[in-house]
């Protein structure tokens, strides 16, 4: 019997073999991905107990987001608020036990709650300091911020503004929109998200939607024609209408044929028929190179949570983004069909119209300035990093006097300022079956110095409406408000 | 060194643990180390003290290592759980008072084992109707869809504990009597076509029967063990009239599935059934037999049966949102993976590890006993886990030395019993924590909270350490140079 004995514990070392294996697996090996499992709250549990830091808006004061203390001794937690509401709803985002976290509650997670490196907090335990959050101060203009909602409110659309130069963002703007003070509420949360629910009122327009650019997208098409030295603003190009491109007939908006005209003319006046002749010259690879240089064709290079971000681009009718087979002089103007559709974000179109401001140069868009310890002390300051030379400086001059003369004396009138020069491109595409229009307006001021630059959009309006008419206003306002409060 | 000088030595590590244990679950709680905490822990290590001094008069042969690895697993239980509630842990610690006494009792009661053998019978009726008794109406209990619990007035207690002492006691002595006339030790040799007839049949039956219902390869597999097991096993031609009391217990094994509806007692019952058959037959296909039946009746009670169902499909994917918020789902198992993954390698810590909500609540069910595996690897990390994975591995150790150790046959089977049911159930349930094999609620030897636990493992650890007093009493009899 006793060789069975021994195989007996053979057996058990083997089994028990396995019980450390198995251990070893949740422990180690794992570990990580058990810990990003979204069923897992012990995370965010434990820094329910630590105070997260506040969020603040650009000048430092204004409190967007903070934690409140309930109940004390072993029970202690703190539970966020957030005093302004639905107005930085989105770019701020929400940290609940319940529901997780968003925006740039979820990007900027590390610093709120003061989760260090490995040495920094064995450091922090050395000195038996608590646990603390730093503060996060953004980008984000109050008054400008709190005029945009104003603005879109009762309209889907989104308005975003940011300095050329500095890739900061003074405005991020989504309707509809959503209190972050009430979707800790199961009711509420579950109520956003029931899948017959077509606000979408938690998703941020700015970054999370693609939509058609119309017109607007006739500034990516001119800095590549003008960057690769296919015209200049005064070449003449063929403004009759209509004309067939790739095969079919293409005409002007209300059939205006314009007969020879120049270069810059055909921008004032957004003619179709030029911009795709152009679109077609440039051919297609250049095109999609010149966009990859704005950006598009990636997620937006953004602090906010990469899964909340959607790449700009020509998608095909699967919503897969391509980079050839698509018809290119339609994609010239903005527009496409089933092989390959321009779509695009709202921030790529602000980033756009700052890299022309910015003298071809595209800064990253940030919505964090800088990280403040709970002494004063800044933590970390985000300094501007360029992403790309999109165009030559000579290029993006050009182009500016162009979008000047859209505002003077073109479609964008209505973005026109009384005391500081703004330049522009206005957009009106034709959604849902040609029954509504997505208005746009793109542009940037001042002119000679560019302070700021915005990208404006509303969704599902009526027919008869028009970037020019409905958009470039909105721009204008938000404009003056940013430019007078700074 | 005598035995029982390395048995008192044995304890120190006992007496380090407890003191550091407290000591850190009191820090990390930021609590002033009180008297009466002082108190628990002298009065814990003044009983261990006295086991041992009652075995130094009453065992003085005995292993000497089996009593302070129990000591040492209790002492880390009692941390632990003082450290998940400090009123829990009282309870615990009377609850070692009256196993010690109840330790002592059967060591008194029971100079020699052999005695246990006269009333084999009465043991068996006794076990199974211990296992039966949760089924009864009134005091049977039913936790979790699962009956193991009976509840008489304000006390709960699990009569499956004293049930697996019980039936290891009379399958030993059974199998002890009878393991010669199981099987015929000498076989004719067969003619070349009785043999092409005894192989052929049953492989034709095995194609047969995969092809014709289209098995999948496990089932297959399965079947096809099954088969050449049962043939190896027909060939020895058994002694049904022996067998049948064996049947019997493999048939109430089965039962015992669908009666009590718990997969991890039943694996652990039946375990230790086939390893006391195999050590006493030495036949591979006796298990192969048993094991097939009991994994093709887990399988198919695991999808007809609702409860074990539920308890397969939480196992099999317990991050499944539907399955995870639904009552009895797969919360538990999750938290207890999330747990491990919690503490890592070197873990968070004693009195570190989150088990409660902030608001009320408790993220970790049943941490006491169920999950504890999963607090210590939480607090203790993987080192602290394997640990105590291998303490348990050298009582088993122990275990199996004793019944090597041990003469005569009934000794033998006692102590390989014991000590395999022992084995299995730190299996059962440490698998289920660690998402081996699905979870159930078995307790983990000596360090769950849980009363009939601690008093069913004294008398467990009383049994062997009156085998091996009496093996190894008669090995130095038989002086230098006897059997080992």
């Amino acid at each position: 019997m006793n060789r069975q004995i021994v195989q007996l514990f053979a057996l058990t070392l083997v089994l028990f073999g396995v019980l450390i294996a198995f251990t070893s697996r949740w422990t180690v090996f794992e570990a990580a991905s058990l810990e990003d499992n979204q069923l897992n709250r012990r995370g965010l549990i434990e820094q329910q107990q630590v105070p997260r830091g506040l969020i603040l808006a650009r000048d430092g004061s204004t409190v967007l987001a903070r934690s409140e203390p309930r109940g004390h001794g072993k029970q202690l937690t703190y539970v966020r608020s957030y005093p302004e509401g639905e107005t930085f709803g989105h770019p701020v985002g929400y940290s609940y036990i319940n529901i997780g976290e968003s925006g740039l509650e979820r990007s900027r997670n590390d610093a709120l709650t003061g989760d260090l490196n490995e040495f920094g907090t064995i450091f922090r335990e050395l000195q038996s300091k608590e646990r603390e959050g730093d503060d996060v101060v953004t980008t984000l203009d109050p008054a400008a911020q709190q005029q945009a909602m104003e603005l879109l409110a009762g309209k889907s659309g989104s308005i975003v503004a940011l300095e050329p130069s500095t890739g900061r963002v003074r405005v991020m703007a989504s309707t509809p929109g959503y209190d972050p003070n009430t979707v800790d509420d199961p009711a509420v949360f579950k109520a956003l998200n029931a899948p017959g629910n077509t606000e979408r009122r938690l998703t941020n327009r700015a970054v999370q939607t693609n939509y058609q650019p119309g017109s607007t997208f006739k500034v990516v098409t001119a800095a590549a024609a003008l960057d690769t030295g296919k015209v200049t603003p005064d070449s003449i190009v063929d403004g009759s209408s209509p004309q067939t491109i790739s095969g079919v007939p293409l005409a002007n908006s209300g059939g205006v044929n314009y007969g020879p005209i120049t270069l810059t003319t055909a921008l004032t006046n957004s003619v179709n028929t030029v911009f795709a002749k152009l679109g077609e010259q440039v051919g297609s690879q250049t095109l999609v190179e010149y966009m990859e240089r704005f950006g598009f064709y990636k997620d937006p290079q953004l602090d906010y949570p990469e899964d909340s971000m959607l790449a700009s681009g020509i998608r095909n009718a699967d919503g897969r983004l391509v980079t050839s087979g698509f018809d290119v002089g339609r994609a010239a103007i903005g527009q496409g069909g089933a092989e390959g559709q321009v779509q695009v974000t709202p921030l790529q179109m602000a980033e756009v119209a700052g890299a022309v401001a910015n003298g071809g140069k595209l800064i990253r868009p940030r919505l964090t300035d800088r990280i403040v310890g709970q002494d004063g002390r800044v933590e970390e300051q985000i300094d501007p990093a360029t992403q790309s030379q999109v165009m030559k400086p000579e290029t993006a001059a050009e182009l500016t006097a162009m979008m000047t003369d859209v505002v003077n004396e073109g479609t964008g009138v209505a973005a026109a300022l009384s005391d500081v020069q703004v330049a522009g491109k206005t957009g009106t595409a034709e959604v849902r079956n040609e029954t509504l229009n997505q208005v746009w307006f793109i542009g940037f001021a001042p002119v000679d110095d560019p302070q700021y630059a915005i990208a404006v959009t509303l969704e599902d309006q009526p027919i008869g409406t028009s970037g020019g008419a409905n958009a470039a206003p909105l721009a204008a306002q938000v404009l003056q408000t940013l430019l007078g409060g700074g | 060194m005598s035995a029982r000088t390395r048995e008192l030595f044995g304890l120190i590590p006992v007496s380090l643990l407890v003191c550091a244990g407290f000591a850190a679950v009191l820090v990390a709680q930021s609590q002033q180390a009180s008297d009466l905490t002082a108190t628990y822990g002298a009065v814990f290590l003044g009983l261990c003290v006295f086991g041992h001094l009652f075995i130094r008069a009453r065992l003085p042969d005995a292993d000497p290592y089996l009593y302070p690895l129990a000591a040492l697993l209790a002492a880390f239980g009692l941390v632990m759980i003082y450290r998940i509630d400090a009123e829990l842990a009282r309870e615990q610690a009377q609850w070692f008072v009256i196993g010690l006494a109840l330790f002592c009792a059967t060591i008194y009661l029971l100079p020699d084992h052999h005695v246990l053998e006269r009333y084999r019978y009465t043991i068996a009726v006794v076990g199974i109707a211990l296992l039966m008794l949760p089924r009864f109406p009134v005091i049977g209990e039913q936790v979790n869809g699962a009956f193991l619990a009976v509840k008489v007035g304000p006390v709960q207690f699990q009569p499956a504990e004293f049930a697996k002492l019980a039936i290891i006691v009379f399958l030993a002595s059974y199998l002890r009597d009878t393991r010669d006339v199981l099987v015929r030790s000498r076989l004719k040799p067969l003619t070349p076509t009785a043999q092409a007839l005894l192989y052929g049949i049953p492989a034709l039956f095995f194609l047969l029967v995969v092809l014709g219902l289209g098995l999948a390869p496990v089932p297959a597999v399965l079947f096809g063990v099954f088969t050449l097991s049962a043939v190896s096993l027909i060939r020895e031609r058994p002694s049904l009239k022996h067998f049948g009391p064996l049947l019997l217990i493999w048939g109430l094994a089965m039962l015992m599935l669908i009666v009590i509806r718990d997969l991890g007692s039943s694996l652990m019952f039946f375990g230790a059934f086939l390893a006391l058959v195999y050590v006493a037959t030495s036949r591979l296909s006796i298990v192969g037999v048993g094991a097939t039946l009991f994994l093709g009746g887990a399988a198919y009670l695991g999808t007809t049966v609702s409860h074990v169902q539920s308890r397969f499909d939480t196992w099999l994917d317990p991050f499944d949102p539907d399955l995870y918020e639904a009552t009895g789902g797969s919360f538990q198992i999750a938290q207890s993976l999330f747990a491990q993954a919690d503490g890592g390698l070197f873990g968070q810590g004693f009195g570190q590890a989150l088990l409660e909500l902030p608001g009320g609540g408790t993220i970790l069910p049943a941490a006491h006993t169920d999950l504890i595996y999963a607090v210590i690897t939480d607090e203790l990390g993987l080192f602290g886990a394997t640990g105590l994975i291998l303490v348990y591995l050298l009582f088993v150790a122990r275990g199996f030395k004793t019944a090597l150790v041990a003469s005569d046959g009934f000794s033998k089977l006692l102590a390989t019993g014991l000590t395999a049911v022992f084995a299995l159930q730190v299996f059962v349930i440490v698998g289920g924590v660690t998402k081996v094999i699905p979870l159930t609620g078995v307790t983990l030897p000596f360090v769950s909270y849980g009363g009939s636990s601690i008093l069913a493992n004294m008398v467990l650890l009383a049994l062997l350490l009156i085998v091996s007093d009496h093996a190894r009493r008669d090995r130095d009899r038989a002086g230098p140079g006897g059997l080992v």
